[in-house]
């Protein structure tokens, strides 16, 4: 009784414990804080992963793809059994993006995906991350009237209605450029001079006749007919031919989702406003250079028009993915069996049911498919993104580490301070002895001072690193008008808010953790306390 | 003679009060609470041996009020650091109420300070953040687990305002020690000592470090207490005027004994 009494009192009337309570509680007020920013940020990252990688992906390294995807498909569903609850194939190709941009060409290596929309937004997120609305609900290869990104603030004009508007543009430009050259010519023929050779006038996007297939009729067209082997990218074709009724006010080439990344640059102006540059967006032409599937590959070019963006927060996602039709891309690179009219893709995407293990699927996939005898590539969501799991995981540790090295300078503190404490007690230790308190009774008053400074430490710092997590938002705005420094940098990170998660375990293991820490600290100045020589302690002349 | 001397006559009756005192030397006396018998103690400095206890021998009769004196340096602290087993001799023996307390075990000797005897000291030694009346519950404390003593708070909230009534401090209770005069902390100490009603107590310089006055009011709240309620106390001094006023008196010089010769006024 006397341990407690004494120990409270010792709090109470000791303002230098309010120094070690104070370290004790900042540690794990941080310690809360860093954890649950960390944990939000990989909840939400696991959440994007995971929402785009689908549970399992089945990557065929062959150029020509896997044929007959339906029997595979089959098999796979026999070795798993009812554990799939859906399955998407895709083709993936490494392409470059060709943007023309006030008449300059802007390239980006893009990995190229044709996508069966239907099939693959049920294995992983799609539609919701691309701008349109109607999109987002019903993914369509089809170009939109307008309406694009309707929350989004200076999203530059898209769609028809902009196409359209930019078909004039051109059309005008065309004709006034044509004019002058006639004039040009004109003038030189009555002067004398020789004439110039003739300039190719138009040099824009829009006059590749070959690659020209109506609105959504890819599926009509031949393999052939979709190829086109002009190595002379934008330089207008083959000038002679005679020009084709593709009219870009009405007509669209295949539909191209674009990662909004790859098209556009995000960019903080001399204000520190945050803007996005756009290279090209939905209504505009892109040219897109794949390998066909064919022995000896040759680079098929193809235009598309751009008819939706997709941005996932993800910038590696955002930076790399063009998604098109799956039925259009097989055609453009050939992977349909003239014979038999199979059609071959490069990856199958497998959503298991919630619960599955991942790894025993995707191990018993493996051995169906031995790696010595496919060349396939089957993994996991996690060992896709396994070494930015294993990243952040990483950092986690490493700041659990550092923090709790923080709270252990608080525990050096209270060692000091319990010596101090000790040493000026020293008498009323002698007189507790005189008294009859045993040594581990003199221990235990030092020792569950210092569980008593650990436990209010760590409840005030837990109450208050509670508090910072419930309003961290608020805060870092408050932190964002003082120092004029942006916390959260947005061209950074996609989040408009920090995120959290406040895991109890975490709270229970911070807490457990530093109350051991504030013990242990104590447990020498007890362990001199509680050996003190009565005799020594209470000799005081 | 000191000062002392002249309020001795305030105290002394007593001893001479046939009614109070029936024991004479032809009754059998009780046999002694505490006997300590060729008590040999050193301390070592650096490599030197420094004997302070050369051979002691003592006995404190029950029921009376034994004096210890001796100038400073003489040993009688530490001779009563090991009657209290805060410190355990190098040979010889000690022995209360017949059992051997110097070589018992560390639990053994906590609760024979705790429960078997009182002491008080010159510097008072109270705790200086426990108000008064819990000073004097800190023995009872000590002695009983929480649960223990949580049961039993009331009762011992009581005895310990008892105790305080005793030396006449109830009305500062809760007054912290150093709100107290050098007297009433040296009070407060004796009612602690007596908490846990103890068959013995011990006095080191009980008046040391009092004016006079208060110091005869200290020696006369013992002489009370060894009145009325009968307990045994050995006095340590080295102020013969207080010693004189024992019951019997042992002198101490050198580390020695002078003799054992009870000083019978009778």
């Amino acid at each position: 009784m006397y341990r407690w009494l004494l120990c409270f009192r010792y709090l109470r009337t000791r303002y230098i414990a309010l120094a070690s309570i104070v370290s004790v509680m900042l540690g794990v007020a941080t310690l809360i804080v860093v954890n649950s920013v960390m944990a939000g940020f990989a909840a939400e990252m696991h959440d994007r992963l995971h929402g785009l990688a689908s549970d399992i992906l089945i990557e065929c390294h062959a150029s020509g793809g896997m044929p007959d995807p339906e029997t595979r498909l089959q098999e796979m569903r026999d070795v798993l059994g009812d554990r799939v609850e859906g399955a998407s194939v895709s083709v993936h190709v490494p392409a470059m993006l060709g943007i023309d941009f006030n008449g300059q060409l802007i390239t980006r290596h893009v990995n190229l995906v044709g996508i069966d929309a239907e099939t693959y937004d049920r294995v992983s997120q799609f539609g919701k991350y691309l701008l349109h609305p109607e999109n987002q609900s019903q993914v369509s290869f089809d170009l939109r009237e307008s309406g694009y990104a309707p929350e989004r603030e200076n999203f530059p004009a898209a769609g028809w209605k902009y196409r359209r508007q930019r078909a004039e543009y051109d059309r005008l430009l065309d004709e006034e450029r044509q004019r002058v050259d006639r004039t040009l010519r004109k003038s030189r023929l009555q002067a004398g001079l020789p004439q110039p050779p003739s300039r190719q006038v138009d040099d824009d996007l829009e006059d590749d006749p070959a690659a020209a297939p109506s609105p959504g009729a890819g599926a009509d067209q031949g393999p052939s007919m979709s190829l086109d082997y002009s190595a002379d990218l934008f330089a207008g074709g083959d000038g002679g031919t005679p020009r084709q009724t593709f009219d870009m006010a009405t007509d669209q080439f295949p539909g191209i989702v674009l990662g909004i990344a790859t098209c556009s640059s995000r960019l903080r102006d001399a204000d520190g406003n945050v803007n996005d540059h756009y290279y090209c967006r939905p209504g505009d032409d892109v040219r897109m250079m794949f390998p066909n599937a064919s022995e000896n590959a040759k680079v098929v070019n193809q235009k598309f028009t751009v008819i939706d963006l997709y941005e996932s927060g993800m910038s590696e996602y955002d930076s790399t993915f063009a998604f098109v039709r799956l039925d259009q891309l097989q055609e453009f690179r050939g992977m349909i069996d003239p014979i038999s009219n199979t059609r071959s893709v490069t990856t199958v995407q497998l959503k298991l049911v919630p619960g599955a293990d991942l790894n025993a699927a995707r191990d018993a996939l493996r051995k169906r498919y031995p790696p010595d005898v496919y060349a396939f590539n089957i993994q996991t969501w996690r060992d896709m993104q396994g070494p930015l799991l294993a990243a952040v995981r990483l950092e986690t540790t490493i700041l659990n580490i550092l923090l709790f090295l923080i709270i252990a300078v608080a525990g050096f503190g209270i060692l000091a301070t319990f010596f101090m404490i000790v040493v000026e007690k020293t008498r009323d230790i002698g007189t507790l002895k005189a008294l009859g308190a045993s040594g581990s009774g003199v221990m235990s008053i030092f020792l569950s001072y210092g569980v008593l400074l650990g436990v209010v430490g760590s409840g005030v710092g837990t109450v208050g690193g509670l508090l910072f997590v419930r309003h961290i938002n608020s805060i870092a705005a408050v932190i964002e008008r003082i120092t004029g420094q942006e916390v959260f940098d947005p061209t950074v990170y996609y989040f408009n808010s920090i995120p959290t998660i406040v895991h109890p375990l975490t709270v229970v293991w911070v807490v457990t953790g530093s109350i051991l820490i504030a013990t242990t600290a104590s447990v020498l100045p007890a362990l001199r306390a509680a050996r003190m020589n009565p005799v020594q302690a209470l000799r005081f002349e | 003679m000191t000062a002392a001397g002249e309020f001795l006559p305030y105290f002394l009756p007593a001893a001479f009060d046939p009614n109070l005192r029936p024991q004479t030397s032809a009754v059998i006396e009780p046999p002694p609470v505490l006997q300590a018998h060729g008590i040999y103690k050193s301390y070592q400095k650096d490599s030197l041996e420094v004997p302070v206890l050369r051979g002691v021998d003592l006995e404190v009769a029950t029921g009376q009020i034994t004096a210890m004196v001796g100038r400073s340096g003489s040993g009688k602290s530490t001779l009563m650091h090991l009657l209290a087993t805060l410190d355990t001799p190098d040979s010889g023996e000690i022995r209360f109420n017949g059992r051997r307390i110097d070589n018992a075990s560390r639990a053994e000797r906590d609760a024979y300070r705790n429960r078997d005897i009182g002491v008080i000291f010159q510097f008072y030694h109270l705790l200086p953040e426990l108000s008064a009346v819990e000073n004097v519950l800190a023995p009872m404390m000590i002695g009983k687990s929480t649960w223990a003593y949580f049961k039993t708070r009331k009762q011992a909230r009581l005895r310990a305002e008892a105790m305080l009534d005793r030396v006449g401090l109830l009305h500062r209770a809760t007054h912290k020690p150093r709100e107290l005069s050098g007297g009433e902390m040296q009070r407060t100490a004796i009612a602690r000592s007596l908490m846990n009603a103890p068959s013995l107590l011990l006095a080191d310089e009980p008046t040391g470090n009092l004016d006079a006055e208060t110091g005869l009011e200290i020696l006369k709240l013992l002489r009370g207490l060894n009145r009325d309620d009968g307990l045994t106390i050995l006095m340590i001094t080295h102020d013969d005027s207080i010693a004189a006023t024992a019951d019997s008196l042992q002198r101490m010089k050198n580390g020695i004994t002078q003799g054992n010769r009870p000083r019978r006024i009778a």
